[in-house]
């Protein structure tokens, strides 16, 4: 298989003396959708800067597709679309303009750039927008705006980094498709995200990094079955009082309010003995809800290990 | 990346730097003429006809040469700073960075869409001036390319200031206390033979001196300079700040970190 991204040893050092990359090293395959986790000022955006050539990298190196992006400059920036956590375009242009204009940069005649333009842009639900200018569009189509004009030379990376923050449900949903949509046609995806339901739903393969290192490197399978427990709330439809107990010693319960239960059970415990020892104590359970995303769960873990308290994780 | 996509990443920049200064036209284009329209009006008519003539021509025809040149080098220099300073600004600079567009292709662009100002206003100013003197071109070529030269070294200039710049106060520095005093004690209203030896000499050193009496020799057929020297002085301008331009976008600096 081909390697869409390797990266080895890469460090950044900024001005201030600030390491945000501490040696990292990772490959991505060429066709995977890969997530790239970690909280705030883990490196992430540093690392996608280094990618694109924002950033200048202080060692280390970066191939794409098999190519050096310090000797091949071109080429590989020809194979990269990137998708940049804050707004980059001009608020004073049309939306039109800001995907002809980068079309532009890519060398695409204008025929092919308009016809590229108006294929995204209709994907993106921005056609009828075209001739609006940038600073009048909401947020959420700002970052769609983003995905058009990174996709507008058809790169065979794209990269993005929080490309749903902020953006409504079900905005955020019909990205998930689209983005799922051009993976099975054979772009390879790295994404960044908060949202850790996304990560899990889209993405095949993850890397967690945290200070500036990777502290993990896996497929998204392995990591979710390292899972040694869940936790889920129930709701009861009779009110709930005293202590509940259970039969087996690998599970919990705490009463939360007077109809709402939480139950922590190991991973080798089938849900619906669960269910049948709670039916027997006259508890019928009207719903189910997990407490936390499964991924979220690991996350946290991973990051406690590496020395981070939750807190300072959710900050 | 083949030669016709660099031409092309070439043309999107000077179209979309064109489309800049054509959509706020009466920010970039009017202001000017109406200044320049008042030196003609105050300085040339007015004030001129009773300070007679200046080296040889009507006061009105002295000054209108400096007062074409003032404004391609104002307009070529704040075209170019304001525009790449707005997308440093609003970081969409970046759209730039991250595509393969060369460096040298990336300052050709913005060059171009300044000088194309810079000859716009110049056009604009030039015209305006046809109401208020005779205009003969004493010698096409020669003005033609100074007027050029000029544009393109003051295009380029305003380009290092834009990457130097961490703020709109400093796209301002440079226009309002360097370019503003060269040009207006670059000859533009006075014939150098008015000053006294000393002034003559410090005159000399002011670059924007020499491109004034060439662009009036290029027009009138009189000039307080020679020519050559003109050329040689826009030659070597052109040589240092392309070099400057490009060593600055291959360290990135105010680009990159």
């Amino acid at each position: 298989m081909t390697t869409a991204i390797a990266i080895h040893n890469l460090r950044k050092t900024y001005a201030n003396g600030f390491e945000a990359l501490k040696g990292i090293s990772m490959e991505v395959n060429e066709g995977d959708f890969f997530a790239l986790l970690g909280p705030n000022g883990a490196g992430k955006s540093t690392t996608i800067g280094v990618i694109s050539t924002l950033i200048n990298k202080t060692g280390g190196d970066v191939v794409v597709f098999g190519r050096d992006v310090d000797t091949h400059v071109y080429q590989t920036k020809l194979d990269l679309g990137i998708v940049p956590q804050e707004v980059n375009f001009s608020q004073f242009e049309k939306v039109r303009d800001i995907v002809m204009t980068q079309a532009g940069y890519y060398g695409l005649t204008r025929k092919i750039a308009a016809e590229r333009t108006e294929k995204y842009l209709r994907k993106l639900g921005l056609w009828d927008k075209r001739n609006e200018r940038s600073r009048a569009l909401s947020g959420g189509m700002k970052r769609r705006l983003m995905i058009a004009r990174a996709l507008v030379h058809e790169p065979r990376l794209l990269i993005l980094d929080e490309p749903t923050a902020g953006v409504d449900i079900e905005l955020r949903r019909s990205m998930w498709e689209f983005l799922t949509e051009i993976n099975a046609q054979g772009t390879t995806i790295i994404l960044t995200t908060h949202y850790l339901e996304e990560a899990e739903q889209l993405c095949r393969n993850i890397a967690i990094i945290d200070k500036g290192e990777i502290i993990e490197h896996t497929s998204m399978k392995k990591l979710l079955a390292e899972l040694d427990s869940q936790t889920f709330i129930l709701d009861s439809e009779a009110e709930l009082s005293g202590e509940i107990s259970f039969s087996r010693e690998n599970v919990s319960a705490r009463i939360i309010d007077s109809h709402s239960l939480e139950v922590t059970i190991g991973a080798d415990i089938a849900i619906n003995s669960l269910f049948s020892e709670l039916s027997e104590k006259g508890i019928n359970v009207s719903s189910l809800r997990n407490k936390t995303n499964r991924l979220e769960q690991l996350f946290l873990s991973r990051l406690n290990r590496n020395g981070r308290s939750d807190a300072a994780v959710q900050g | 990346m083949f030669t016709n996509h660099k031409f092309i990443a070439f043309e999107t920049i000077v179209i979309k730097e064109v489309r800049r200064f054509m959509r706020i036209w009466l920010q970039t284009l009017v202001p000017p003429a109406i200044t320049i329209g008042l030196y003609f009006v105050i300085f040339g008519n007015l004030v001129g006809r009773r300070i007679g003539e200046m080296g040889g021509f009507d006061y009105m025809q002295f000054i209108v040469p400096g007062l074409i040149m003032m404004s391609v080098i104002q307009n070529s220099y704040s075209n170019v700073v304001s525009s790449f300073f707005s997308h440093k600004f609003q970081r969409s600079v970046e759209e730039l960075l991250v595509a393969p567009v060369p460096n040298y292709i990336i300052l050709a662009g913005f060059v171009v869409g300044g000088m194309a100002r810079g000859l716009a206003v110049g056009a604009i100013v030039t015209i305006m001036a046809l109401f208020f003197a005779d205009l003969q071109v004493a010698h096409p070529l020669i003005t033609v390319s100074v007027i050029l030269m000029t544009s393109l070294v003051f295009s380029m200039a305003g380009f290092i200031n834009a990457i130097f710049a961490n703020s709109f106060d400093d796209i301002s520095i440079i226009p309002t206390f360097v370019l503003t005093p060269l040009i207006y004690l670059g000859g533009v209203f006075y014939s150098i033979q008015l000053l006294p030896g000393f002034w003559q000499i410090v005159s000399g050193v002011n670059p924007i001196f020499y491109m004034v009496n060439a662009f009036r020799f290029g027009i009138l057929g009189s000039s307080d300079v020679d020519v050559y020297w003109a050329f040689v002085i826009l030659a070597i301008f052109a040589v240092v700040l392309y070099a400057g331009c490009i060593w600055c976008l291959r360290r990135s600096t105010g680009l990159r970190h």
